[in-house]
């Protein structure tokens, strides 16, 4: 509650608090002071991952004002941060959406300075090492879009400026998800998508920059081609993927492309396919039906994404120290602790600890056979005594990363490609 | 419809005989009174549709669009092979769904219209098609897919019913499964129009061909529907229209697989390519106005009706 004493006012909160803020320029007692961020609603865009209603509801209860929240798909959240920025005050945006979004000025950076957890954020995100000896995967690695030059900045830069574009908040390693039932043998490359083994079986996501990092991880590993870098194909790079792609879809190698998170689901847990590119909340929730799905960790390691709080460039005056106050909750660790129980990761994992239970600590962070059965933050049972975690610990899973979700310098080439490989 | 039609110049000849030095008076009227209609139609129809052509030569980044004056979206639409497999199979939806709303809704208003002899029962029976269509048709299409599904209740029951030993796999996310829903979801467009003229024909030329002595079928080929062809033309309208238009359907029921126009405008906007979305949407607009001008000249439903 500290930071909204030091008002500063803006014409977009005059506007909104009215009387209340005339009336506490005259007599700045607390009680109106706990008034007025009642009176404050953030309104909070973004995937679904992380716009839940529970953290809502949390915010309301810890912090006292009101965020609201819309969830939707990985385009529209580009295309609205793109496009509308007076349409929301926090936008929850990936770091390859932010590459795009930056630049446009719609949002502003933050002063790490104001974030206090700041120090214990993971690598990760600050100088791409997730330990000293770890390599930096290829692809949009966060923290090369993580920092600007300064507060009103437009850039990107490499080091730890002190200015944020994002604050990291959730980031996992995405493999494919297989149904070992109706698969009855090990899989353990990506090439696995494109066996004709599987023919009208499989399934790969239809959202461009997210898609062609998986079809470049199968097509290394059908030792078709080694890519330079893969998140920054040439055009011919672009052409050379999607053209194996194209000739596998002509063959009927796929039963259906997915974008949404509920088709995910009910692809796999019908049966309709077997083997796929998948996020780890569908396998949790094809699991919960009962139907046996693995998150199969692979040779060539993992295709890694991070998502992190953007703030708009309108936001100001109290709203702005709102959201500041908002961010630092959020790192604090009851987030963190509520999405590491779906199995994702949080930013400042050692607040997270605080908030769950030793054995869920152990089971999704370290990769420890589950004492008792682990729950999901509803209260489902996921896992019974002695399960493990697919692919391991924290540092096994995100030490293996391979790539990053990308946006290459020729992506408007690689989207109207692919929106000829999905029309093909 | 036809009184109707000639009432207002009428009126319009007598005023001005009255008011004699009126005329320019009551042209002023008539402009008045068309002015609401036209406007509504420039802000909501003229002004939009300008604004997607004027948009079909502008630039885009990743994140933007620019003004400008190119070729460049049309350049790629028409000389991308994709398009033209696309558009082919734009067309293919809406021609086998045509022909399928046409069969059935012909059936289905014939039925009503001629062997339902009591009007409440008739009413009650036309009720009783427009049901299904209280629901969402985003549910009625959606609900195909557990039923078609490889472990659906058409594969199980064929299994069961010895029919078949594997599960038959293009019965979802195929071409089938498209027009199945397209059928579906846009018969009863194909019924109300044409149970609509049926219900108006004379009864007395049925007989009249009975007693010169035509069969049930020369009754229906000579008589029936010659005198329903503005029902089949509007109801042709509505089908291809909203076929050619559509991008939902094909989207879920082929699992994203196939493609038709709506679906490359849809995923142009997803990506921010508006000015690529706005020449496609242009090109599309272009073919159903033609279609739909086509058929116009094989009936005027204006005198028709």
């Amino acid at each position: 509650m500290t930071t909204i004493s030091k008002i500063r006012y803006s014409r977009r909160s005059l506007l909104k608090t009215g009387g209340a803020a005339v009336a506490a320029a005259a007599l700045p007692a607390p009680m109106v002071w706990g008034q007025e961020t009642k009176n404050i609603t953030l309104r909070q865009f973004g995937t679904g991952v992380s716009n839940l209603n529970e953290v809502a509801e949390k915010v309301k209860e810890d912090l006292g004002f009101t965020l609201e929240m819309t969830a939707l798909d990985s385009d529209s959240v580009t295309q609205r941060a793109a496009t509308q920025p007076d349409s929301f005050d926090i936008a929850d945006i990936e770091y390859w959406i932010c590459k795009k979004v930056w630049p446009t000025g719609n949002l502003q950076a933050m002063d790490t300075s104001k974030i206090a957890n700041y120090d214990k954020i993971v690598g990760i995100f600050r100088n791409g090492k997730l330990t000293p000896e770890s390599v930096i995967a290829q692809g949009t690695a966060p923290h090369t879009v993580g920092f600007t030059s300064g507060i009103n900045g437009k850039d990107f830069v490499d080091e730890e400026s002190g200015y944020m574009t994002l604050i990291p908040t959730i980031y996992n390693a995405d493999t494919l998800g297989i149904r070992p039932d109706l698969i009855g043998r090990p899989i353990n490359n990506w090439s696995e998508l494109l066996n004709p083994e599987f023919k009208g079986k499989a399934s790969i996501l239809d959202i461009s920059s997210i898609g062609i990092m998986d079809m470049a991880m199968v097509v290394e590993s059908m030792g078709e081609y080694t890519y330079p870098d893969k998140g920054n194909m040439t055009k011919e790079e672009i052409d050379m993927t999607l053209g194996i792609f194209t000739e596998a879809k002509k063959n009927g190698q796929f039963r259906a492309f997915w974008k949404s998170f509920d088709e995910s689901v009910n692809l796999m847990a019908s049966g309709e396919v077997v083997i796929k590119s998948m996020w780890s909340p569908a396998i949790t929730a094809v699991r919960s039906q009962g139907i046996p799905c693995v998150y199969q960790p692979l040779e060539e390691g993992y295709r890694s994404w991070g998502g992190g709080i953007g703030l708009s460039a309108s936001l100001s005056g109290m709203e702005l120290d709102a959201a500041y106050e908002y961010i630092n909750w959020y790192l604090s660790g009851w987030v963190g602790g509520f999405l590491m129980r779906q199995g994702y990761y949080s930013a400042v994992p050692e607040t997270s600890k605080n908030f769950m239970s030793e054995d869920e600590w152990g089971f999704w962070f370290e990769g420890k056979a589950a004492q008792g059965d682990i729950t999901n933050p509803f209260g489902d049972v996921m896992e019974k005594a002695g399960a493990v975690r697919d692919g391991g610990s924290f540092y096994d899973r995100m030490g293996a990363v391979a790539c990053w979700n990308a946006v290459m310098d020729e992506n408007q080439y690689m989207v109207r490609k692919w929106n000829e490989f999905i029309a093909a | 419809m036809h009184a109707g039609g000639f009432a207002p110049s009428g009126l319009f000849y007598k005023s001005s005989r009255i008011f004699e030095a009126g005329v320019r008076n009551n042209s002023v009227i008539g402009w008045l009174l068309a002015a609401p209609l036209s406007l509504v139609l420039v802000v909501f129809l003229v002004v939009p549709i300008a604004m997607i052509v004027v948009v079909s030569f502008w630039g885009a980044t990743e994140w933007s669009i620019y003004p400008a004056f190119q070729f460049d979206n049309y350049a790629f639409l028409l000389t991308s092979d994709v398009t033209y497999r696309v558009f082919f199979n734009t067309l293919k939806y809406a021609a086998i769904t045509w022909g399928f709303t046409l069969l059935i809704g012909f059936t289905v208003a014939y039925y009503l219209a001629f062997h339902i002899r009591s009007l409440t029962w008739q009413i009650a029976l036309f009720l009783l098609c427009t049901i299904p269509f209280l629901t969402s048709n985003i549910i009625r299409m959606i609900s195909w897919i557990p039923f078609l599904g490889r472990n659906g209740i058409a594969n199980s029951t064929l299994i069961s019913m010895g029919v078949i030993d594997e599960p038959v796999e293009w019965l979802l996310f195929s071409d089938f499964s498209v027009i199945l829903a397209f059928v579906h979801l846009y018969t009863l467009f194909m019924v109300v129009p044409i149970f609509n003229t049926m219900m108006r024909i004379d009864k007395s030329l049925i007989e009249a061909a009975a007693d010169a002595g035509a069969t049930g079928w020369q009754t229906l080929w000579h008589v029936i529907v010659p005198l329903t062809k503005p029902g089949i033309m509007i109801g042709t309208i509505f089908v291809v229209a909203l076929v050619m238009g559509d991008f939902i359907t094909v989207r879920f029921m082929s699992g994203s697989q196939s493609a038709n126009m709506g679906r490359l405008i849809q995923n142009d906007i997803a990506l921010l390519q508006y000015p690529s979305a706005s020449a496609t949407a242009v090109i599309l607009l272009a073919t159903v106005l033609i279609l739909i001008g086509t058929l116009l000249r094989f009936v005027d439903i204006r005198k028709e009706l």
